[in-house]
C-alpha cells in the first residue's frame, strides 16, 4: 500500500513496525499510546501497577503480533484497543477470551486504499462526535466499553435514555458498520 | 452455506466487544462472527469506537523503565499461544473450548446428547446433538439463552434456524425446537441459568444432568 500522508500516524508507524519490524517507529508509538493506554485501563478501575503491567503487555503484543494487522479490515486504534481489552481481560481472568475465526476476503468486494481511507475519514468523525459529549457522557461511554458497565447500567444509573447519551455515537458507528461491511 | 438470518443483537455485539459479556454468551458471540459479514462489521464499528476512545483519553504518564524494559523485550523468545482455527463443524472458539478434540457426548434420553463444554457462576455453554425429527424438550427459560446451529437445523414456533443462526431467549419465549429433517442437528448453546424443561426431566433431576 502507498504511504499516503492522510492515514494516520498510528496506521503509519503500525505498518512500519509491521513491514520492517522499525524499532524507531515503534519506539515512537510507544511514546504516543502507552500514556493514552494507561489512562485508559485507570479508567477502568484497574490500579495504576496493574495499568503499567497490562500497557507492557499489550505493547509487546502489538510488536509480536504486527504481522496480523490489516488495514482493510480495521483500523489502526480500533485494533489495538481490542488487543488491549482482550489482554486485560485475560491477565485478569487467567483465560483465553473466545476469538472468532477470520473470514477471509469478501469475493464480492475488493479492498483498496480509498476504502482504508473512507475507514479512517469515519474514525476521525466518531472522534469529533466523542469530543462534543459532556465530559460525564464520555466518562460513561468510556466505562462502557471498558467493559465496566453494561448498556443497561449506563442508562439507568443517569437517568438519561439511552438514546440521549449515545446518538451521536449511534450515528458514527451506523456509518462506520457501512464502512467496514464494503470492507469485509 | 445459505444466508444468515438471525444475528447477535448489536447492544450485545458492543458487550463482547468490551469484555462485559459473561464467558459462556462469548462464545456464541465469537463462534456467530466467525460465521457472518454482517456481525462482523458490526464488531469493527464498535472497535473503532473503542479505539476512538482511547486516543481522545486521557493520558497518564508510565513509569520511567517501562519503556526501556518494553524495548528490551521485543527480541525475547516467546513461545506463541495455541491458535485455534474451525475443523469440521466446529468453529475456533469452540475448537478452543474442546482443546483439538470430538465432543464427548452424554445422553440425555431420545437421541438427545449434550458435551458441556464451559461452566462458571455467570454461565454454561454445552453443545447440543437432536437427531433430525427430534423436539427438544418444550421449555422456557429462566434467564438467557443462545442457541447457535453449527449443523443441521431447528425450526420453532418463530421460525427456522440454519447453520450460523442464532437464537436468542429469554424469560418471554416458550418455544419447541424442532431438528429439521437432514442431517442431526447440532448447538452450541450457552445459557446464564439452567433450564427449566416442562417435559421428560422432572425438574429435581436437573442438577444431576445439569441442563
Amino acid at each position: 500500500m502507498p504511504k499516503d500522508q492522510s492515514l494516520s500516524q498510528l496506521t503509519l508507524w503500525l505498518l512500519a513496525v509491521r513491514d520492517q519490524r522499525d524499532r524507531g517507529a515503534f519506539a515512537d508509538m510507544f511514546d504516543y499510546l502507552a500514556p493514552r493506554l494507561k489512562g485508559f485501563i485507570i479508567r477502568s478501575g484497574s490500579s495504576p501497577a496493574l495499568a503499567e503491567e497490562i500497557v507492557q503487555d499489550v505493547m509487546l503484543t502489538v510488536w509480536r503480533k504486527a504481522a496480523l494487522f490489516d488495514p482493510h479490515k480495521a483500523q489502526a486504534s480500533a485494533w489495538i484497543y481490542q488487543i488491549a481489552r482482550n489482554r486485560h481481560i485475560d491477565i485478569v481472568r487467567k483465560e483465553s477470551r473466545p476469538v472468532p475465526d477470520e473470514l477471509g476476503e469478501d469475493p464480492a468486494t475488493e479492498p483498496d486504499a480509498s476504502q482504508i481511507l473512507a475507514l479512517e475519514q469515519e474514525t476521525v468523525r466518531l472522534k469529533h462526535a466523542i469530543a462534543q459529549l459532556h465530559p460525564d457522557q464520555k466518562e460513561m461511554i468510556v466505562k462502557a466499553y471498558m467493559g465496566h458497565l453494561t448498556h443497561q447500567e449506563i442508562s439507568s444509573q443517569t437517568g438519561l435514555p439511552l438514546g440521549t447519551v449515545k446518538s451521536r455515537i449511534r450515528l458514527g458507528l451506523g456509518r462506520l458498520r457501512k464502512e467496514l461491511k464494503g470492507l469485509r | 452455506m445459505p444466508a444468515i438470518t438471525h444475528h447477535i443483537p448489536d447492544e450485545m455485539i458492543a458487550a463482547y466487544v468490551s469484555g462485559s459479556l459473561p464467558h459462556a454468551f462469548s462464545m456464541v458471540v465469537a463462534s456467530h462472527l466467525s460465521y457472518c459479514r454482517d456481525c462482523q462489521a458490526a464488531l469493527g464499528a464498535h472497535q473503532a469506537a473503542g479505539g476512538a476512545l482511547l486516543e481522545t483519553g486521557d493520558a497518564v504518564a508510565v513509569e520511567a523503565g517501562l519503556k526501556s524494559r518494553v524495548l528490551a523485550a521485543l527480541d525475547s523468545h516467546v513461545v506463541p499461544e495455541p491458535v485455534f482455527e474451525a475443523k469440521g463443524i466446529y468453529p475456533g472458539p469452540v475448537i478452543q473450548r474442546l482443546k483439538g478434540r470430538p465432543p464427548r457426548w452424554k445422553s440425555l434420553g431420545m437421541g438427545v446428547k449434550q458435551d458441556i463444554l464451559f461452566e462458571d457462576s455467570e454461565g454454561s455453554a454445552r453443545l447440543l446433538f437432536i437427531p433430525a425429527g427430534q423436539a427438544v424438550p418444550d421449555h422456557s427459560h429462566n434467564g438467557l439463552e443462545l442457541t447457535l446451529v453449527l449443523q443441521g437445523s431447528f425450526s420453532d414456533e418463530t421460525g427456522q434456524f440454519g447453520v450460523g443462526d442464532v437464537e436468542i431467549g429469554d424469560e418471554n419465549l416458550e418455544h419447541t425446537p424442532v431438528a429439521d429433517a437432514g442431517d442431526p442437528c447440532i448447538c452450541l448453546a450457552a445459557t446464564d441459568a439452567p433450564l427449566r424443561f416442562r417435559a421428560f426431566m422432572p425438574r429435581l433431576l436437573q442438577p444431576l444432568f445439569r441442563i
